[in-house]
């Protein structure tokens, strides 16, 4: 789990341009959306395109984005549960 | 009768603001030199690094151009934004086909828009006026001036951020000039021919 | 007013997933039926997926019936690929301005249209073939990818030249280019303009529209509380505006005035509407204001209406804001065309002055249950009324809002 977070940060950062922000300043809890790191929607959707390249894990509703999009850690957590064998 | 105000420039990598450099730095290839004058200016403004060639050019002519924050005075309705280009998105479109051989991006496919610039800088800026994006051959100065003059014309419209921002790979060149109904700044006349003047001028430094 | 002389719309035309003229279409607006359904066009991943709006002509069925190879004046079209934007353009202009009666060669004359996609349709059967061999394709499939080039060539088949314009500010694009022409002609610079808008659907839209993940994989349902996105589709509408001194000259009834618009930015996200809908609040205001009416004037309101949680919501916020306890009746006619993009403030300025003269407001197709958040309930049921103020919205990426009121022509009986 600490290995996957720790990529997590980085691809993130690569995905969504955080060109001012290094992983060690995205923590494991932080909010990414709203006052956390202050995502947006477009960022959601680049999200769920990075999940599905790089974990090959589909979110179909992007409804769902929220929840799983809450913090570094619950990515993480969904990528874990729902990863193809 | 409205008047040109302030003009700001950027062409073989030179950020120009009234004629005056502010930065410069022809040995980097335009992405870099975006980043550069970027962090040169230091503005806070992470959503930066997120734009597309065509909007960072923008966003920083209009950085340098608005940088005495001349239209504080104006309601946001009153300042209006008319732009035009001849490769409308035609950059973005390109690393978007790249790109979408694999997935599509949602974050490139917004930009494949030209207009996706005027509202980065209304965004910026907290304009709320009319805006335009025309795509033309070449500046058109006589159809810029005359469009403006149209929405300098209208009530209670008291300022127009205008001009032309134009990307492809590394070819840029970017002139946006602030119309206002006041005689302040530069208050050159807002003719076509001073607009060509200052768009020729600007090209041969 | 608009600034300067009163502007009339002359004549009008359109085509669209529900008919390819004003006849056409008028009678599938009364009758309820959409044009929604499977995408023929392509091929595409999505084929059996996502629904969509599309114009039942082929290519070569459009360039037939614009008996495009034997009009001696079009030296692009021997043996060239001409782009399905540009058809669609051509067949909704070329009704307007027949409609209208007018000599176009009489007169100084301006072609404003609006376009987002241009010639992509040809340039995306171009780049499969190129991209395994960089010797092959036809460059005759991506000489008019361009917008421009859509107005070029439309301008070539209408042979207007004193004045050609093309605008793209996404979804909000042909509204704007009728506000350009009135502008032009209320300040006597031209004495006829040929306004609106056309867009052919092209992969490039659907596969874009949907990584935004908003489109419906049903037939769309604006101002629902259940609704779940939009349908592209595929069009052009177009208006002939004129003058005083042309509207002498014509035998015609004057259709319909422009009687105010407004364009603004809600300078709040690239693709996302702001909540509370103040660009589109300010535009509809500035509209008003412009025509000098008070919201209890507007009959009907010819709603943007996408279908999408965010536009619908925010649209919605904002008539309320505005129009408080004096609502007019509302609908969003994307149910039944899909979303046109660049051609669909021209497609509705179309429905808008139809409405006018037909004296008549157009169902919201598929609504069943208002959004909880406004309770604003479109109209169901197409229905006879008294129209004599109809208020266009449409709003684009970019933040771009635009609001255009048409009112009734001093010739309605």
């Amino acid at each position: 789990m600490e290995q996957l977070m720790a990529d997590l940060k980085r691809q993130i950062i690569e995905a969504l341009n955080l060109k001012h922000l290094t992983p060690a300043e995205i923590g494991d809890d932080q909010p990414l959306f709203g006052e956390g790191l202050g995502l947006d929607s477009i960022d959601a959707l680049e999200l769920i395109v990075l999940l599905q390249q790089q974990y090959k894990v589909k979110i179909d509703n992007p409804q769902d984005g929220p929840k799983i999009f809450r913090s570094v850690r619950t990515i993480a957590e969904f990528i874990t549960a729902h990863k193809p064998a | 009768m409205a008047f040109i105000t302030a003009t700001a420039s950027i062409r073989g990598k030179t950020l120009t603001r009234n004629g005056t450099i502010q930065y410069q730095d022809a040995s980097l290839v335009l992405p870099e030199f975006l980043l550069q004058a970027y962090a040169a200016l230091k503005s806070d403004y992470p959503k930066f690094y997120k734009m597309d060639p065509l909007s960072k050019l923008g966003f920083l002519a209009a950085e340098v151009l608005l940088a005495d924050r001349p239209l504080a005075a104006y309601p946001p309705e009153a300042v209006s934004l008319v732009l035009s280009n001849a490769h409308a998105s035609l950059d973005t479109d390109t690393q978007y086909l790249a790109a979408s051989r694999t997935v599509p991006s949602p974050a490139l496919f917004v930009y494949t828009l030209p207009n996706i610039v005027a509202g980065e800088l209304c965004i910026r800026h907290g304009l709320k006026g009319e805006n335009a994006f025309f795509v033309t051959p070449a500046f058109d100065a006589a159809q810029v001036a005359s469009y403006v003059d149209l929405v300098l014309a209208q009530p209670g419209a008291q300022g127009c951020v205008a001009g032309w921002v134009d990307v492809m790979g590394e070819h840029h060149d970017v002139f946006l000039y602030l119309a206002e109904n006041s005689h302040r700044g530069l208050a050159r006349a807002h003719t076509a021919e001073q607009l060509n003047t200052l768009y020729t001028g600007l090209w041969n430094n | 007013m608009v600034q300067g002389q009163q502007v009339y719309v002359a004549g009008v035309g359109v085509i669209s997933a529900i008919g390819h003229d004003t006849g056409e279409t008028l009678r599938a607006l009364q009758q309820g039926i959409s044009g929604i359904g499977p995408l023929t066009l392509f091929p595409s991943l999505y084929q059996d997926v996502l629904p969509v709006g599309e114009v039942s002509l082929s290519n070569e069925a459009l360039t037939e019936r614009l008996n495009l190879r034997s009009r001696s004046h079009t030296r692009w079209l021997s043996g060239h690929a001409v782009s399905r934007t540009a058809l669609l353009g051509m067949a909704a202009a070329r009704q307007a301005v027949d409609h209208a009666g007018i000599d176009l060669a009489a007169w100084r004359c301006g072609l404003i249209s609006a376009t987002t996609v241009g010639g992509m349709d040809r340039t995306e059967n171009f780049f499969p073939a190129f991209l395994e061999n960089p010797a092959a394709g036809h460059l005759r499939d991506v000489v008019h990818h361009a917008c421009g080039d859509i107005t070029e060539l439309m301008a070539e088949d209408l042979q207007i030249s004193n004045f050609i314009s093309t605008i793209n500010t996404a979804c909000s694009s042909s509204v704007n280019a009728i506000m350009y022409g009135a502008r032009l002609l209320a300040q006597g610079m031209l004495d006829v303009v040929v306004a609106g808008g056309a867009d052919a659907l092209t992969k490039f839209t659907l596969n874009g529209f949907n990584s935004l993940k908003i489109l419906d994989t049903a037939p769309c349902r604006p101002f629902d509380a259940h609704r779940n996105g939009l349908n592209l589709g595929e069009g052009a509408g177009y208006v002939v505006l004129v003058g005083e001194r042309v509207r002498q000259q014509l035998q015609g009834p004057m259709l319909a005035t422009v009687a105010g618009f407004g364009n603004t930015n809600d300078a709040y996200h690239q693709t996302a509407s702001s909540p509370e809908g103040r660009g589109s609040y300010a535009a509809m205001t500035e509209a008003l204001s412009m025509a000098g009416l008070s919201v209890e004037a507007i009959d009907y309101i010819n709603l943007h209406g996408t279908g999408t949680v965010n536009n619908d919501l925010s649209e919605s916020t904002a008539i309320q804001r505005l129009f408080g306890e004096h609502v007019p009746a509302v609908s969003s006619t994307k149910a039944f065309t899909g979303h046109t993009l660049g051609a669909s403030g021209g497609i509705e300025a179309v429905f808008s002055v139809l409405a006018l003269t037909g004296q008549c407001i157009f169902p919201n197709l598929r609504f069943e249950q208002a959004m909880p958040e406004t309770g604003i309930t479109p109209q169901r049921t197409f229905a006879p009324a008294a129209v004599r103020h109809v208020m266009s919205n449409s709003f684009g990426f970019g933040g771009n809002c635009s609001s255009i009121i048409f009112s009734i022509s001093p010739d309605h009986p």
